[in-house]
C-alpha cells in the first residue's frame, strides 16, 4: 500500500512538469499582453519595456518558463499585471472554490445517491421516472440560464438571498450557488447510481443476503449501495477538480471570487503568472483527487488490493 | 408510494432549511456593510496598483477621484477646469509657469501638502524606471526625455526632470519644452496628483492603504474585492463629501451588480450591463442615468497601405462614412447609449470648450447613394471587398461591426463588400496595430485625459503622435496644432484647433461613428447622483436617506 502510494506520488512529477509546461507555453502563445496594458491608447515604447522587464517578458520563452519554475520551488509564484502576488490571490480564492465545491460534493453525495437509491430500487414506477426526466432536463439546461434564474428568483423575488455572495464567501451564502453548481453532476451522480443499484439489486449475493433473513434496511446499506458505489466514486473523485476549476460561469453569476474568477481575469489579462499558478495547483488537486479515488476502491470493494 | 411522498417531503424541507440559513445570512450582512450615509457602489478590480501616473481606466480612476485633490478639478458639470489646489497659475510666454498652492491643505496621513508633494510626484511618475503607464502626460515639460528617453532601449540620464523647480514651500515653477496655452487646463487629471512622503518611503505600504488629500479616506482595502472609504474630516477643499462614506465592492460581472441593485442590496452601479439596457429604464425609472461621456469611437484606416493613399483613398474613406446608418446603430444596438458622431471631439467639451455639432458636415451623415457614387469614382473598394477589424473579447464590438458591415453591404448592394475581421484578445489586437499589419478599417476608440479639444486631436492625428494609429501625417494641420498650443487666448486656441479639424474631415483618416454615453443607475437611497466627464460618479454630491 505504502509503496503503491510513493509510485504514484512519483509518477505526479512528469506531470506536473509537462502540464506547467504546456500551459505556459499556451499563455505565451497568445502573444505579448504588455500593450494591452496602455488601453486604446499607442503604447509608449521606454514604459513598455520597462514593464516586459518588470514580469521577465523580454526573454525567450525557455527562459521565461526556467525562470518561473525556479522561482515556484521557492514558493514566488510571480506577481498579477496589478502588483498583487499571486500566492495572494490563491490564499483567498482556494478556500473559496474549496468551500463551493464541498458545499457542491455535499449536495452531489446525499441528494444524488439517495435519489439513485430510490429510483433504482424503484425502477419502472412513477417517481422513478420524473426523477429520470428532472434529470434529463438539469443535464439539457445551461447553467448560466438556472444561476440567472434562480438568483433573480430567490434573490430579487422572494428576498430569501442575497444575489451576490460577500467577498468573506460563508458557507451559507454558498448554499445556492453550491446547489446550481452542483446540478449537472448530481443529475449524473443519480444516473449512476441508479443503473448500478438496479444491476446489483439482482445479484446473487443480495439473493443470499435477503434469504438470510437480514433486514432491509441493512441489506440495502452494507450490499447493495457498497458494491454499487465503485462507478460513482470514481465519477465524484474526478468531479472534485472540475467543481473547482470549473465553477467559473457559477462563481460569475453569484460574484464569487474564486478560482474560475481569477482564471477568467489571468486569461483575459494574459497575466501568465496567475494562469499557470492556478492551473499548476488545480494539477495537484486532480492528481491527489484521483489517487484518493484509487485508495477508496480498496476499501469499498475487498477484492482489490494495492501492492 | 407513500415512501416518495416522504422523500419530497423531506428533499423540500431540506431546501427550505437551506434557503432559510442563507436568507439570516443575507439579513445579517446588511447590517455590517452600508451604515449609516454610506454609499454602496460597484466597483471593478483597477488593472493597475492605485498610483495617479499609472491609472489609466475608470475602476482604478474612481478611486483617485475620490481620495486625491490635484491642482485643478474639472467641473462636474461643465468640464470646466477650475483652481483647486491651486491659488494661482502664471505664465507670461505660455512656457513657463509660476504654481502657487493654498495653504493649509494636509494628506489624510496628517502631513503637510507642499510643492515637493508636486514636484516628487510628477518625477516619480515620468521617470522610466517606475514603470508608469501615465507618463506621457509629463512630456510637455522641459526634461522629460533625460528621466524617459522615447527610444525603447535608452536608459535615463537624470533623475528629475529639470522643468520642475521648486520656489519654496507653497510655489514651483515649470518650464515646458514649447509654449502650451492649454496647459494648466490639463492640470485636473489624476496622474497630476501630489503625493505624501510616505509614498516614497514605503511603497509597498501605501500602495496597501493608499494616503491622498482628497475629500475621502482609505479606511481599509483589500485588493480585488472591497475598499471603505471615509469622508475626510480635515479635507481643505470647497466640495466636502456630503456623505459620510463610500463601500465599493467588487463584481466579478456587473449583471450581477444589477441583480444586487434591484434586490436593494447596492446603492450605486456606474456600467449597466449592455444586456439590461433595455429594460434599465422601466426598471430605474428616473434613477437611470445615461449621458454623455469624453468617449468618441471611431474606425481607422491604415494610411501607410497603398490601397487607402491618394485622393482615390481619400474618396473610399468619406463614401465608406457616408454608407454607415449611425442613428439605426446607436438606437437598435446601443439603445440610445452612443449618439452619432459629427464632428472628431465630445458633447462634454461643451460649445465654449471646442465640440462642434456637424462640422464633420455630409461626410458623417448617412447617404448610401453618393457613398455609392464615391466609391465608384475611386474605383471601387480594394480588391472588391474591405474588412473591419477589432477585438471581440469584450463591449458588444462584435455586434456593431456586424452592423456597420451589414449598413455598407445594403449602400453598395453587394453581401460580401465588407465583412468583420475578429481579433481574439484586445492585447493581440493592440500588437497587430502598433505593429502597422492592418490593411483595411479598424476599431480605434479615444477616451479623453482632459475635457480639451487638444486632447481629441493631438495625440490622435499630429504626425507620429503617440496614439496615432492611422500613420496620419499632414503638415498643415501640425502647423495649425502648434499655433493653436502657443495663443495666447484660451478662445483663439480653441478657433485654431477647430480650423485643424476641419482639415481632419476633409482628409478623413478616421471615421467618427459615435460619442459614447456613461450609464448608471441607483437606488432609492440616494439622490443627486450624476456622472463627471469621465463617466465617474461624482461621489461627494451625493446625499444618502
Amino acid at each position: 500500500m505504502g509503496r503503491y502510494v510513493i509510485r504514484r506520488l512519483l509518477q505526479m512529477i512528469p506531470v506536473f512538469i509537462g502540464a506547467t509546461f504546456i500551459i505556459f507555453m499556451m499563455v505565451y502563445a497568445l502573444g505579448d499582453p504588455v500593450s494591452a496594458l496602455f488601453g486604446d491608447r499607442g503604447p509608449d515604447p521606454a514604459t513598455a519595456r520597462a514593464l516586459r522587464e518588470e514580469f521577465n517578458l523580454d526573454k525567450p520563452v525557455w527562459q521565461q518558463y526556467l525562470l518561473y519554475m525556479g522561482k515556484i520551488f521557492s514558493g514566488d509564484f510571480g506577481t498579477a499585471f496589478n502588483g498583487q502576488p499571486v500566492t495572494e490571490l490563491m490564499e483567498r480564492a482556494f478556500p473559496i472554490s474549496f468551500r463551493l465545491m464541498l458545499v457542491a460534493l455535499v449536495f452531489e453525495v446525499i441528494l444524488g445517491i439517495v435519489l439513485g437509491v430510490i429510483t433504482g430500487l424503484r425502477r419502472g414506477r412513477s417517481l422513478d421516472t420524473s426523477v429520470l426526466v428532472l434529470t434529463l432536463v438539469v443535464i439539457a439546461i445551461p447553467t448560466f440560464v438556472l444561476g440567472t434564474t434562480a438568483q433573480y428568483f430567490f434573490g430579487v423575488e422572494f428576498g430569501w438571498i442575497d444575489p451576490a455572495v460577500s467577498p468573506d464567501a460563508r458557507v451559507d451564502e454558498l448554499i445556492v450557488p453550491g446547489l446550481i453548481l452542483s446540478l449537472v453532476s448530481l443529475a449524473y451522480v443519480t444516473r449512476l447510481t441508479r443503473t448500478s443499484v438496479a444491476e446489483n439489486a439482482r445479484a446473487d449475493y443480495i439473493r443470499t443476503a435477503i434469504a438470510k433473513g437480514l433486514p432491509r434496511r441493512r441489506v440495502t446499506v452494507r450490499h447493495l449501495l457498497r458494491n454499487s458505489l465503485i462507478p460513482v466514486v470514481t465519477y465524484l473523485g474526478a468531479d472534485i477538480g472540475t467543481l473547482m476549476a470549473g465553477a467559473i460561469v457559477t462563481e460569475r453569476i453569484f460574484n464569487i471570487q474564486g478560482v474560475g474568477y481569477q482564471l477568467y481575469q489571468g486569461i483575459l489579462r494574459q497575466n501568465s503568472p496567475t494562469v499557470v499558478g492556478f492551473v499548476v495547483v488545480l494539477v495537484l488537486i486532480f492528481l491527489l483527487a484521483n489517487l484518493l479515488v484509487d485508495l477508496l476502491y480498496a476499501v469499498l470493494d475487498p477484492r482489490i488490493r494495492y501492492a | 408510494m407513500r415512501g416518495s411522498t416522504r422523500l419530497i417531503g423531506a428533499v423540500a424541507g431540506a431546501m427550505a432549511l437551506a434557503l432559510t440559513a442563507t436568507a439570516c445570512g443575507g439579513g445579517d450582512d446588511e447590517g455590517g456593510g452600508g451604515g449609516d450615509g454610506v454609499i454602496r457602489a460597484s466597483w471593478g478590480d483597477p488593472q493597475h496598483p492605485l498610483e495617479p501616473a499609472n491609472t489609466n481606466e475608470v475602476q482604478g480612476g474612481k478611486v483617485l477621484d475620490m481620495i486625491f485633490r490635484g491642482l485643478k478639478r474639472y467641473d462636474p458639470e461643465t468640464g470646466e477646469a477650475e483652481d483647486a489646489m491651486a491659488e494661482s497659475i502664471e505664465t507670461d510666454d505660455q512656457q513657463t509657469f509660476t504654481v502657487t498652492i493654498k495653504d493649509g491643505w494636509t494628506f489624510s496621513d496628517g502631513t503637510q501638502v507642499t510643492a515637493n508633494s508636486y514636484v516628487d510626484a510628477w518625477n516619480y511618475g515620468a521617470h522610466v524606471d517606475n514603470a508608469q503607464i501615465g507618463s506621457y502626460f509629463f512630456q510637455f515639460i522641459d526634461g522629460y526625455e533625460d528621466v524617459h528617453p522615447a527610444d525603447e532601449n535608452a536608459e535615463a540620464t537624470a533623475d528629475t526632470m529639470r522643468g520642475l523647480e521648486v520656489v519654496d514651500d507653497h510655489t514651483f515653477t515649470v518650464r515646458l519644452t514649447e509654449p502650451f496655452s492649454l496647459w494648466p487646463e490639463t492640470l485636473g487629471y489624476a496622474a497630476y496628483a501630489p503625493l505624501p512622503r510616505s509614498f516614497f518611503e514605503d511603497h509597498d505600504t501605501w500602495l496597501d492603504k493608499p494616503v491622498g488629500n482628497g475629500p475621502y479616506k482609505i479606511d481599509s482595502y483589500s485588493r480585488s474585492q472591497s475598499m471603505t472609504l471615509s469622508k475626510y474630516d480635515e479635507y481643505a477643499g470647497d466640495d466636502e463629501a456630503r456623505n459620510n462614506g463610500v463601500e465599493l465592492r467588487v463584481y466579478t460581472d456587473n449583471n450581477t451588480a444589477y441583480t444586487d441593485l434591484q434586490a436593494g442590496n447596492l446603492d450605486l452601479i456606474d456600467d449597466v450591463p449592455a444586456s439590461q439596457l433595455q429594460n434599465a429604464e422601466q426598471d430605474l425609472g428616473d434613477r437611470y442615468i445615461n449621458q454623455p461621456a469624453g468617449i468618441i469611437q471611431t474606425v481607422s484606416f491604415p494610411l501607410y497601405d497603398d490601397d487607402w493613399k491618394g485622393e482615390d483613398g481619400k474618396r473610399l474613406r468619406q463614401g465608406l462614412s457616408m454608407a454607415i446608418d449611425r442613428e439605426q446603430i446607436t438606437s437598435r444596438i446601443f439603445h440610445d447609449t452612443r449618439t452619432p458622431a459629427s464632428d472628431f471631439t465630445s458633447p462634454v467639451l461643451g460649445e465654449a470648450g471646442g465640440y462642434d455639432e456637424g462640422l464633420c458636415g455630409d461626410v458623417c451623415e448617412y447617404d448610401p447613394e453618393r457613398a455609392r457614387e464615391l466609391i465608384d469614382e475611386a474605383g471601387g473598394l480594394p480588391g472588391g471587398s474591405i474588412t473591419i477589424t477589432s477585438n471581440v473579447d469584450t463591449g458588444s464590438h462584435r455586434q456593431w461591426m456586424d452592423a456597420v458591415c451589414n449598413s455598407i453591404n445594403n449602400a453598395l448592394d453587394d453581401t460580401k463588400a465588407c465583412t468583420v475581421n475578429p481579433v481574439p484578445t484586445f492585447a493581440d489586437f493592440r500588437n497587430q496595430i502598433t505593429n502597422r499589419e492592418m490593411s483595411g478599417m479598424f476599431r480605434t476608440g479615444w477616451q479623453m485625459d482632459y475635457p480639451l479639444i487638444q486632447n481629441f486631436l493631438q495625440p490622435l492625428y499630429y504626425t507620429d503622435a503617440s496614439s496615432n494609429d492611422s500613420g496620419y501625417s499632414n503638415e498643415e494641420f501640425d502647423r495649425l496644432i502648434d499655433e493653436a498650443n502657443s495663443e495666447d487666448s484660451e478662445e483663439d486656441a480653441i478657433g485654431t484647433f477647430q480650423e485643424a479639424e476641419r482639415i481632419l474631415a476633409e482628409d478623413l483618416p478616421a471615421i467618427p461613428l459615435w460619442y459614447q454615453n456613461g450609464t448608471a443607475g441607483y437606488s432609492e437611497r440616494l439622490e443627486d447622483v450624476r456622472l463627471n466627464p469621465f463617466s465617474v460618479p461624482v461621489f461627494t454630491d451625493i446625499t444618502v436617506s
